[in-house]
């Protein structure tokens, strides 16, 4: 029995964004579907979109979130928002009235930062976006029926590119020269070397670069290479380009969890502060704010982080410096600037890391301490999460593929790289290396395209 | 504005098809590890209808992901210091799933199954090969599988695949139809549309016990228990006929089973010694034939019973015994309907004049199949080619 109407909805609607409106925030149309607990676990599943390309590990997220919510082992999400213009959001039915108001106001928050996050405006298109996810699970059903294609090989093609989908251009906004400016850079240089060493100067070995090298540099989107340079098929490839897409249609939403978050409760706060709630929606308002930005022990509650780091600005720097920090940053570059010594030691953030079987506190808010923990939690939110490796070379030889991963003292966990690596072959069909380090030693992983594995030193 | 809408799915179940593929998926990996499951020691022996819990790892999404030197960051209660150490449950209770889905936890399923399940999910599709229809059907025998009906409740392997299709065109002639009333016989919407599968759709077979005359069989399990079949040689022996013997208990409820185990000398024995008792001692591999052979004399006249016979050994055979037993495998397949040989090989010592050479180089039947086995993994592939029906039977 729902305990509101849409008119009620209605209503509180337009209270709410009348005080949006004045607080300053700019959103695209917001459209809002009130669903039941299942689709809302079928939205989840399928990343906020049911008109996704099938696949078994959609089925498989369905289940597990299923079976959590079941045994109460996670609650579920009240809404869902995705980036779109006009900007849809899911309710869900069962919510209490205060729910719903607080969660359209959340929405709001979010639906803001879509529209004017850097990363978002110049990393997706929203007008475009349900119409992507359209058209990619049109393609990838054509490809099931195609009789001479079919679902196994369609399947195999996107199990592989799903293990290596997030391995593709990190930083938005940074221009991509082409191979050709790559290379004439490289000439100039050698060049303007050449010229600059005067005869009085010692001799120096200046080499001639390579320019023959694929790729020039080490890149790190694997799956545009792949698709430049591998022999898949067009329609392989074409199913390679659409899991790109969808990666690059989620980055900003992986690199910005904690200010998006954090800047959806900032305003979902501010907005139901002064909506003028009656005693009994008011006091439950503050209990369900608190649920939501309370601390989790031993991890980030992106919530509670971004309210306070937000909150904290405001005070320190005015209003206007937190739409500016909400356009401009990402969680990194967020943190590193804007995370302090006092918010550090207010949450009782430490650092830890896994010694053998245990855990161990390595860092705590002090004054020695709070900034390698501010480094540490800037170098891994985000896409920072997940190892940078880059393609270093293809083989003359061979045709190997070399990767390299670059070490930053994490190490990679090896029985998943191994399997990333036969996935890879697949994709390459030829021999795949990764240089990796290893207990502090460099190694170098080969999948052989037979998917044996051996690891070498050096 | 805000537009509100209410939801509809149309009783469309989006995440169908990929669920059933995902447990398509978990089944088949069920499948591949069933052989390491069911060699388990702990089940050999056990009685059909004992329940077993095993876990099967979820299907896992690999990506490159850190393992080593990881540190992470989360809030605390205020009294922490370095280098105390925190419990390892509350940190792993709190990693969440974070949007990369950058977690390595394991998902395991832990599903309990019956020996009996366990059997049907090997052998569903397996049966005793050369079965002829002999003179006399002495035995009334309750045949299990006979299908009876539909339901909607059931195993993958009932799946009625006819049945749930026809369902499912009802079910989309009905909604078209009420489509129809609805928009006034639009002509225009009547493109066609995706409609899949539901849950409510699918049908399976009704299995009902069927009593039914069949042909008599006997299955002769002879297996070597000399000092050369070490403890590994002995399991995997052990687990190759536990596997045959259930199954052939459960797809023939009354097909006689017979034990004998052999050293120099053979001897009849009851199922619980053959599968608990150990011995040792030299090898004659024809003692073994020749008790098989005394057997079906006495009380299996081959015109009148589906005989099989099977025998396991590290075919490390003394000498003087190999011509002997070659002539007596030859009478065996002269008997029975099959004669399977498994040479249990462990290990790199393959001994020179192992009986298997001797038996491909001079039993010619075609009802004589020989097949290796070398890691308890082998056995379920070597059973089932053993059972494969009248097809590449000789390695």
């Amino acid at each position: 029995m729902m305990e509101y109407t849409s008119k009620q909805l209605e209503k509180w609607d337009k209270k709410i964004t009348d005080i949006a409106k004045s607080e300053g925030l700019d959103w695209y149309p917001q459209e809002y579907e009130i669903c039941n607990y299942e689709d809302m676990i079928c939205y989840e599943a399928y990343v906020g979109m049911p008109s996704h390309y099938s696949h078994w590990s959609y089925g498989k997220a369905y289940e597990r979130k299923k079976t959590l919510y079941r045994y109460n082992l996670e609650g579920l999400p009240y809404e869902m928002v995705i980036n779109s213009n006009p900007c849809i959001a899911y309710l869900m039915r069962d919510n209490t009235l205060l729910l719903q108001i607080l969660t359209m106001a959340h929405v709001y928050g979010h639906n803001d930062f879509f529209k004017n996050n850097r990363l978002f405006a110049e990393g997706t298109k929203a007008d475009y976006t349900i119409e992507m996810f359209k058209n990619h699970a049109d393609r990838i059903r054509n490809y099931i029926e195609d009789p001479t294609i079919g679902y196994e090989k369609v399947e195999r093609i996107l199990d592989a590119a799903h293990a290596i989908r997030y391995h593709t251009r990190r930083f938005i906004g940074l221009k991509e020269l082409s191979r050709e400016e790559k290379k004439k850079r490289m000439l100039d240089k050698y060049y303007d070397d050449l010229k600059s060493t005067g005869p009085l100067d010692d001799k120096k070995e200046i080499t001639f670069p390579c320019i023959n090298k694929i790729p020039l540099e080490p890149t790190d989107d694997i799956m545009s290479f792949l698709i430049e340079y591998s022999d898949l098929k067009n329609w392989e490839k074409d199913i390679i380009h659409i899991v790109n897409e969808e990666t690059k249609y989620f980055i900003p939403q992986i690199e910005t969890k904690i200010m998006n978050e954090g800047w959806a409760s900032h305003w979902h706060y501010k907005i139901l502060s002064q909506l003028e709630l009656p005693q009994g929606l008011y006091m439950e308002f503050l209990n369900r704010h608190n649920q939501i930005i309370r601390p989790f022990y031993g991890r980030i509650n992106p919530y509670y982080l971004g309210f306070k780091i937000f909150e904290d600005i405001e005070k320190k720097y005015g209003k206007e410096k937190i739409f500016e920090v909400r356009r401009l940053e990402r969680d990194q570059s967020f943190i590193r600037k804007y995370f302090t010594e006092e918010l550090a030691v207010e949450m009782n953030i430490f650092q830890y890391n896994k010694k053998g079987n245990n855990y161990i506190i390595e860092e705590i808010a002090d004054k020695k301490g709070w900034k390698k923990l501010r480094d540490t939690l800037a170098n891994t939110v985000g896409i920072g999460g997940i190892p940078y490796i880059k393609v270093e070379e293809i083989l003359p030889r061979n045709k190997s593929l070399v990767l390299i991963h670059e070490y930053d003292g994490r190490e990679l966990e090896l029985n998943y790289a191994y399997e990333t690596l036969k996935y890879l072959v697949d994709l390459w069909g030829r021999k795949v290396l990764l240089k990796t380090t290893v207990n502090n030693s460099q190694k170098t992983i080969v999948c052989n395209d037979d998917k044996t594995i051996t690891m070498t030193g050096g | 504005m805000a537009v509100f809408r209410e939801f509809d799915s149309r009783g469309r179940d989006r995440s169908a098809e990929d669920r059933f593929r995902h447990r398509k998926l978990v089944d088949d990996s069920i499948k591949k590890n069933i052989g390491n499951i069911i060699a388990e020691e702990s089940i050999i022996g056990k009685s059909k209808d004992k329940k077993i819990k095993i876990p099967i790892k979820g299907i896992k999404e690999y990506r490159f992901i850190y393992g080593k030197n990881k540190p992470g960051v989360g809030s605390g209660k205020g009294d922490e210091k370095r280098g105390d150490i925190i419990g390892s449950d509350e940190i792993e209770k709190g990693q969440d799933i974070d949007q990369a889905g950058n977690n390595e936890g394991e998902d395991i399923y832990e599903t309990e199954i019956t020996i009996e399940e366990l059997i049907n999910y090997l052998f569903d599709d397996m049966d005793l090969p050369y079965m002829e229809r002999k003179k006399f059907h002495e035995i009334e025998s309750e045949k299990k599988f006979k299908r009876l009906g539909y339901q909607r409740k059931g195993i993958k392997p009932r799946l009625a695949k006819k049945r749930s299709v026809i369902e499912k065109i009802k079910r989309e002639k009905a909604s078209k139809r009420g489509k129809q009333k609805a928009s006034n016989g639009d002509k225009e919407n009547e493109e066609r549309e995706r409609f899949p599968f539901k849950e409510d759709d699918l049908r399976y077979y009704h299995l009902r016990k069927d009593v039914k005359r069949e042909s008599n069989a006997v299955v002769i399990c002879i297996m070597d228990t000399s000092g050369s079949m070490n403890i590994t040689k002995k399991y995997i022996a052990r687990s190759f006929f536990f596997l045959l013997y259930q199954f052939v208990r459960l797809k023939y409820l009354n097909v006689k089973v017979v034990f004998i185990s052999h050293s120099t000398i053979a001897k009849e024995v009851n199922e619980d010694e053959f599968f608990h008792k150990g011995q040792s001692g030299g090898t004659y591999i024809s003692s073994g034939y020749e008790k098989a052979l005394e057997i079906i004399e006495k009380r299996y006249n081959p015109s009148v019973w589906n005989v099989y016979a099977f025998h396991c050994s590290d075919g490390d055979n003394w000498r003087e015994d190999n011509e002997k037993a070659v002539e007596q495998a030859k009478k065996l397949c002269e008997t029975c309907n099959l004669f399977g040989y498994g040479q249990i090989v462990v290990g790199g010592y393959i001994p020179t004049s192992s009986i298997k050479s001797q038996f491909i180089a001079n039993v010619n039947a075609p009802n004589f199949s020989v097949v290796t086995i070398s890691r308890k993994e082998d056995i379920i592939p070597a059973l089932k080619k053993l059972l494969k029906k009248e097809e590449g039977l000789m390695e």
